[in-house]
Parts: structure tokens; C-alpha cells; sequence
């Protein structure tokens, strides 16, 4: 091997490290070779770029993001078994302890920002338009670059792994432990650069739904008749559109301050670490409602249908919603009671977020109630959102302990913590997204997945929970606190860890089982003819499974709640299929590789600022502003689709009458 | 061909002319140096008088921005943006407002004060 090639490969491909790094690196270039050759032999490149990557149909944005949250909680999974068997046991050293800082930042940034924050955006986008009456979304080719700018940012972020280093400062990566002088390497950069590409992506989707639901809603469809999915994703996009600036300017003025030596965040030259604490959790609070938020929505949605019922409380559903988004502002600081601001402030931060308890609990019992007396069905869906409102309140109310500021200085960072936010993030979005994934999947797919295989994984996944979860409530009683690398056998620990982790394992377990179902039913899964599998209730199970790539070919008027119920209830279905005579030539954007482009510029970009390779940095923005100005001079990017091959695709569907 | 039910909000025409936006631009560069040489410049302006002329300048600048760019006086349909601007300027004031309130606590002030 030649000295040169040495020094590459211990500096940035990190050899020297071990065979976790080598193993890697001979699974990323199977998996690679393998993708090129199946699309080489099946001669299906030129499909990849005409129909997903050039893509502007919010339908198959949907799916690729879906497809990414998968493969992201995949990696954010094996990231957490790891970190459970370096744990299992007092004393271990299973793992070094770089490598567990290292896993512990990657597996945290992984569940939140590219696992949680793709799936609920592949439920907008599969979805709202289908659920309000559109054809798209507002900004379709916005729709598409927020896309990309997330699928390369996450891919930026893995990257890190086996080349350069993965960041290890943790997922909130506080300075001064993030600056250069304490974590010098690209690690941090990439954990900077990468978010910072993604939360772009993330703040133009919420303008994007946003104005889809406010200004392409069907005639008819006031928003009081506006089915609570669609709602939950107007409280969600409001919160991504103010919190998500927050998020961007501390990542930026960190990044200044590693990249061209400012002092935003240091001491010396009267900087202020702190500030950057409380610039994250701007963001950092209201994130975890913008991931909870669509959840509320998925349940909604899953216990009207399940129950065969109207949703108990409508109005009470919206109002809690705003609230909720509303209040979320306001209760940053309790993850920092223990930063000293003094009484005034805890007290003031600790009754606001008891007080976003209110507007939940209302949520929690309309679900009750829309339960009580209705004709519960057990299917998957219902199943894991039944499952959540055990495991959600009781994560609502070790919160509710947290939020009480004297009693957090005992808990503050404890495995305590560690319990309570994996029981709403998991309870909550893990189980809702589960849940819509379950619900939607035959309007996506045009098969259900099936059922026995599904009850396997959700009882191997709850009874993993709750097996996991609750001794670490325990441990952080007992003193343990998070990230630690260690334990000593004599701190009476052991038994609650090991427990843990087998709970740990059996989730594991049930991912795979999911898997598995995925697979199975791809040839065995039942096929939806109908497009309304469950007995839906709202618009989007009108159409036919998988839906037509203009949605609509007439656009319905909409004249109740639950308009495909009333309709069906009424023996009214044939109104809406389209008659031959109402249909007009549809409008729609054509497709478009810059989107692509545009996030691959910014991928190049991104990856000479984590190494400052400067001649990178200006090949990358070059191309992002190449990419803008040509949109800029696209005149011609809308097309109508004929009326005659509107009535000859739905006519083949035999909808036409 | 303008069809209502497409895939796409109807743009509403191109009725903005060329001098606003310039104007607006002209205006924001301006406020931007005014603000940038207060700061670069050293002793133009006691510190607390000095914060109080460049938080007026930054509202200024939003003011540019919502006006000349973003036209909020015009559009058609219900208002619903200023319902979002009210929403917009309540989380603006609240971050800024109390994340001074969190970050005045005394070991900090102790330290740069």
C-alpha cells in the first residue's frame, strides 16, 4: 500500500479504527454495486429519472419519503442496539468510548431529524391533497427540492461514518464542547452542514402545505369540514415555519464560529454558549410537537374510521390543535431549569408547559369517546393507536413530573429523562406513523400489508417497550444519567440495564418482523380494488387505490364532514364519479431533474464546508444559484393532460359513467 | 389557459412593476449599511441608545421586506396572512423579549457585566 494511500485512509477513511468501520465500508459497496446492477440488467435507469427523481407528483414524493424514514430508522435502530449492548453489562467495553459518543449523537440526530421529520412529511404528502380535493400540492417543484435538499442532507449526515468521522457532541451539540478547541475534526461540521441542508428542505414544505390546505382546499370544503388529519398538518407547518428559522441561525453563527473563528458561542471575546442552549430549544421544543402533532392527526383519522363514528369534539380537536401550537413556544426553558436563569423564569417556563397538558388531555378523551359505544374494528391501524393512549399518558404524566422546576434539578438529564422522552416520542410519533403507514398504505400501494405478520411485530414491539423503557424510569431514580459510557458493577444497576436491553432487543426484533410483512405482502398482501379497504370516511378513499397521477378528475364539491361516509351512508357514491361530459383538460407542472440538482449542488457545497475545501464549497453554490437563475427563466414548466386520456385512464379504472 | 380546478393556484397575473422592487432593494441596502457601520464603526452611540436604534432598524427592514417583496397590501381572498402576521409578530416578540429574560440571569450578568 502505497504511504500516500496510508495516510487517506487512516485520516479519512478511518481504517485504523477497527472492523466496524471495515464492515461498513464492505456493506455500503455491496449495497451499491447491487442497486447499479439490478437497474443496469433490468435496464431501469432511465425509469428511475423519468418517474421518482424528476418527480414533481406529491404521491411519489410521499413514497420516497417514506422509503427514507425506513432506511433512517433502520440506522437510528442498530445505532440504539448498539448502544444497549455496550450497556447490558457493568464494566463493558464492547464499544470504545468515542465510538459510543459517536453513536449515541448519530442515533439521536437520526430518530429526530431524518426518521421522525420524513415520515410525517411522506403522511402531508401522500395525504393532504387527496384528503382537501387537490391535484398537488400548491408548489409541486418546491415540494420536489424540499425533497431533495432532506435526501441529501441525510445522506451527507451518514457519510460522516466512514469518512472523516460522525459527529460526537450529542444530537443537541452544546458549545463549548462543540467548538473547535474541544471537538476539533469534521464530525461536528457534517452534524451542522447536514441539518442545516435538511431543515431548508423542512421549512419550505411548511409553506408549501401550508398554502396547499389555505388555497386549494375543494369548493365546499370549508375548514370546519376539513377532515383533522389535514388540520393537524395546518398547527404542524405553522410551528416548522417559526421554529424552524431558530434552528438555522444557531447552526449557522456554530458553524461560523468553527469555520472562520467568530465567537458567537465561546466565552473569550464575549460570547455566550448559553445562547446557543436556548436558540436550540426555540427550535427544539417546538419540534417535537411538529412531529407529535401529525400523529394526533393519523389517531383522529384511524379511531373515527375504526369505530365507525364521527370524531367525538370536532371543534374541541381544531381548538386544542391551535392551542397546542400556539402554547409550544412558550416552554423552551424547561430543558434548561437547571441553567440558573433564576426562580421567575422556571416558574414561568414550568406552568406553561404543564398548561400544554391541557390541550392534549382534551385530544386524549375525545378519542375515548369517540371509542365509547362505536363498533370497534381491530385492525392494524387501530390496534397500535390503541396502544398509544396508555403508553402516551403515561409518558404525559412523567412530563408533567419534569415540568415541576424544583423536582427537575433531580431528574434533569437522569435515566428518567431518557424514559419519559422515548415513551412520547415512541407512544406518540413512532406508533402514529406506524399507525398512518398501516392506514394509507393501500391507497399508496394498492395492497394491504398483511394482518397475522402485523400483530406479531406489535406485540413483539409494545412488549419491547415497555420492557426497555420503564427500568430506565428506575435507573434514573437510582442516579444513572444519560450518555454515560459506563457503569461500575457496584451501583446496584446491573439487573434493570440488562433487562432494558433485552427489552431493547425484542423491538429490534419486531422491525424486522416489519420487514418481513413489507416484503410478504408485496406478493400476498390483499389487493384493494375498491380504493375504500377500511371503510373510509374521508375524500381520499373516493378514488381508486393507487390513485390516479392527476388525483381528481372531476374535482368534487364538498357539502359535509366525513363527505365519503354521508355519501355512502346516503347511497350518493355515483356523484362523485366522474361523468365523461364534466371533464375539462387537467393542469398540471411538468416534471423537472433541477430539484435534483439543486440538492446534489447543495450536497457538494455542504461537504466542502464540513472539510472548508474552498474550491468545493464554490463549485457547490455555483451550482445552486445555476439551478435558481434557470428557474428563474423557465416560462414554459405547466402542461394540460387532454380530456380525452383523462376519459380513457378512467374509463380503464371503470370509474367513468 | 387559465383552468380554475388545475394542479396550480392561478398566479393572478404580472401587474408588479420593476421600480418597487428596486426601490425596495435600494431601501434595504441602505438600512443594512446604517445598521452595519453603527455596529463596525466604534463609539458612534452610548451601547443602550445604540441597541434601541438598531432593534427600530431591523423593524424597518421587516417593514421593507413585508411591503416591497412580499405585497402584503395586496392579494385577493381572505386575509388569512394577517392573521399570520399577528401570529408571526407575537412569537418574533415573545422569543426576542424573553429570550433577553432567560439570558439577564445574574451569574451570567455577573460574568460580562
Amino acid at each position: 500500500m502505497p504511504s500516500w494511500f496510508h495516510a487517506f485512509a487512516d485520516k479519512y477513511l478511518m481504517w485504523q479504527e477497527g472492523p466496524m468501520i471495515w464492515g461498513s465500508d464492505v456493506l455500503i459497496l455491496l449495497v451499491s454495486i447491487g442497486i447499479i446492477f439490478t437497474l443496469t440488467y433490468f435496464h431501469k435507469w432511465k425509469w428511475l429519472w423519468r418517474e421518482w427523481i424528476t418527480t414533481v407528483d406529491h404521491k411519489r414524493i410521499g413514497i420516497m419519503y417514506l422509503i427514507c424514514a425506513l432506511l433512517m430508522m433502520f440506522r437510528g435502530g442498530a445505532d440504539a442496539e448498539l448502544l444497549r449492548t455496550q450497556l447490558a453489562v457493568p464494566n463493558n467495553h464492547f464499544l470504545t468510548a468515542d465510538h459510543y459518543d459517536q453513536i449515541f449523537t448519530t442515533h439521536g440526530t437520526i430518530m429526530i431529524l431524518f426518521m421522525a421529520m420524513p415520515f410525517i412529511f411522506a403522511l402531508f404528502n401522500i395525504v393532504v391533497p387527496l384528503q382537501i380535493g387537490a391535484r398537488d400540492v400548491a408548489f409541486p417543484y418546491l415540494n420536489a427540492i424540499s425533497f431533495w435538499l432532506f435526501f441529501f442532507g441525510a445522506m451527507l449526515f451518514n457519510l460522516s461514518f466512514v469518512f472523516g468521522g460522525s459527529p460526537d457532541a450529542s444530537w443537541v451539540s452544546y458549545p463549548p464542547l462543540s467548538e473547535l478547541g474541544f471537538d476539533p475534526g469534521p464530525g461536528e461540521n457534517y452534524y451542522l452542514l447536514a441539518i442545516q441542508i435538511s431543515g431548508i428542505g423542512s421549512i419550505a414544505t411548511g409553506i408549501n402545505f401550508l398554502a396547499t390546505i389555505f388555497k386549494m382546499r375543494a369548493p365546499g370544503m370549508k375548514l370546519m369540514r376539513m377532515p383533522l388529519f389535514s388540520w393537524s398538518v395546518v398547527a404542524a407547518s405553522i410551528v416548522i415555519i417559526f421554529a424552524f428559522p431558530a434552528l438555522a441561525i444557531a447552526l449557522a453563527l456554530l458553524m461560523l464560529d468553527r469555520v472562520v473563528g467568530t465567537h458567537f458561542f465561546t466565552i473569550l471575546h464575549g460570547g455566550n454558549p448559553m445562547m446557543f442552549v436556548n436558540l436550540f430549544w426555540l427550535w427544539g421544543h417546538p419540534e417535537v410537537y411538529i412531529v407529535v402533532l401529525p400523529a394526533f392527526g393519523v389517531y383522529s383519522e384511524v379511531v373515527a374510521t375504526f369505530a365507525r363514528k364521527r370524531v367525538f369534539g370536532y371543534s374541541s380537536m381544531v381548538a386544542s390543535l391551535m392551542l397546542i401550537s400556539v402554547i409550544s413556544y412558550f416552554v423552551w426553558a424547561h430543558h434548561f431549569f437547571t441553567m440558573g436563569a433564576g426562580a421567575d423564569v422556571n416558574t414561568f417556563f414550568a406552568i406553561a408547559s404543564m398548561m400544554v397538558g391541557i390541550p392534549t388531555g382534551v385530544k386524549v378523551f375525545n378519542w375515548l369517546f369517540t371509542m365509547f359505544q362505536g363498533r370497534i374494528r381491530m385492525t392494524l391501524p387501530m390496534l397500535w393507536t390503541i396502544a398509544f393512549v396508555p403508553c402516551f399518558v403515561i409518558g404525559g404524566a412523567t412530563g408533567v413530573m419534569l415540568a415541576a422546576a424544583p423536582a427537575d434539578y433531580q431528574y434533569h438529564n437522569s435515566y428518567f429523562l431518557i424514559a419519559h422522552f422515548h415513551q412520547v416520542l415512541i407512544g406518540g410519533v413512532v406508533f402514529g406513523m406506524i399507525a398512518g403507514m398501516y392506514y394509507w398504505w393501500p391507497k399508496m400501494f394498492g395492497f394491504k400489508l398483511d394482518e397475522r405478520l402485523g400483530r406479531i411485530a406489535f406485540w413483539l414491539f409494545n412488549i419491547g417497550f415497555y420492557v426497555c423503557f420503564m427500568p430506565q424510569y428506575a435507573l434514573g431514580f437510582m442516579g444513572m444519567q444519560r450518555r454515560m459510557y459506563t457503569y461500575p458493577a457496584t451501583m446496584g444497576w446491573n439487573t434493570l440495564n440488562l433487562v432494558s436491553t433485552i427489552g431493547a432487543y425484542v423491538m429490534g426484533i419486531a422491525f424486522v418482523v416489519i420487514v418481513v410483512q413489507v416484503v410478504y405482502s408485496i406478493k400476498h398482501g390483499e389487493r384493494d380494488l375498491t380504493g375504500d379497504p377500511w371503510d373510509g370516511r374521508t375524500l381520499e378513499w373516493s378514488l381508486p387505490s393507487p390513485a390516479p397521477h392527476y388525483n381528481f378528475a372531476v374535482i368534487p364539491t364538498v357539502t359535509d364532514r366525513d363527505m365519503w361516509w354521508v355519501l355512502k351512508e346516503e347511497g350518493r357514491t355515483d356523484e362523485l364519479r366522474p361523468k365523461a361530459k364534466d371533464i375539462q383538460p387537467i393542469h398540471m407542472p411538468k416534471n423537472s431533474g433541477r430539484p435534483f440538482l439543486m440538492g446534489l449542488s447543495f450536497f457538494v457545497a455542504g461537504f466542502g464546508f464540513v472539510f472548508v475545501w474552498w474550491p468545493l464549497i464554490v463549485l457547490g453554490l455555483a451550482g445552486v444559484a445555476a439551478c435558481m437563475i434557470a428557474r428563474a427563466l423557465e416560462y414554459d414548466d405547466e402542461y394540460h393532460i387532454p380530456v380525452r386520456e383523462v376519459q380513457s385512464h378512467e374509463a380503464a379504472l371503470g370509474r367513468l359513467s | 389557459m387559465a383552468v380554475p380546478s388545475g394542479a396550480m393556484p392561478s398566479s393572478g397575473g404580472h401587474k408588479h412593476k420593476a421600480t418597487k422592487y428596486i426601490v425596495g432593494y435600494a431601501s434595504s441596502l441602505v438600512l443594512t449599511a446604517i445598521a452595519f457601520l453603527l455596529a463596525l464603526v466604534k463609539h458612534t452611540l452610548p451601547v443602550g441608545p445604540l441597541v434601541v436604534v438598531l432593534t427600530v432598524l431591523a423593524a424597518l427592514q421587516i417593514v421593507v421586506q413585508l411591503y416591497f417583496f412580499m405585497h402584503v397590501t395586496e392579494g385577493d381572498g381572505p386575509p388569512f396572512h394577517s392573521v399570520f402576521l399577528i401570529l408571526g409578530l407575537l412569537f418574533t416578540f415573545a422569543i426576542a423579549l424573553m429570550s433577553v429574560w432567560i439570558m439577564s440571569f445574574p451569574a451570567f450578568m455577573a460574568q460580562v457585566g
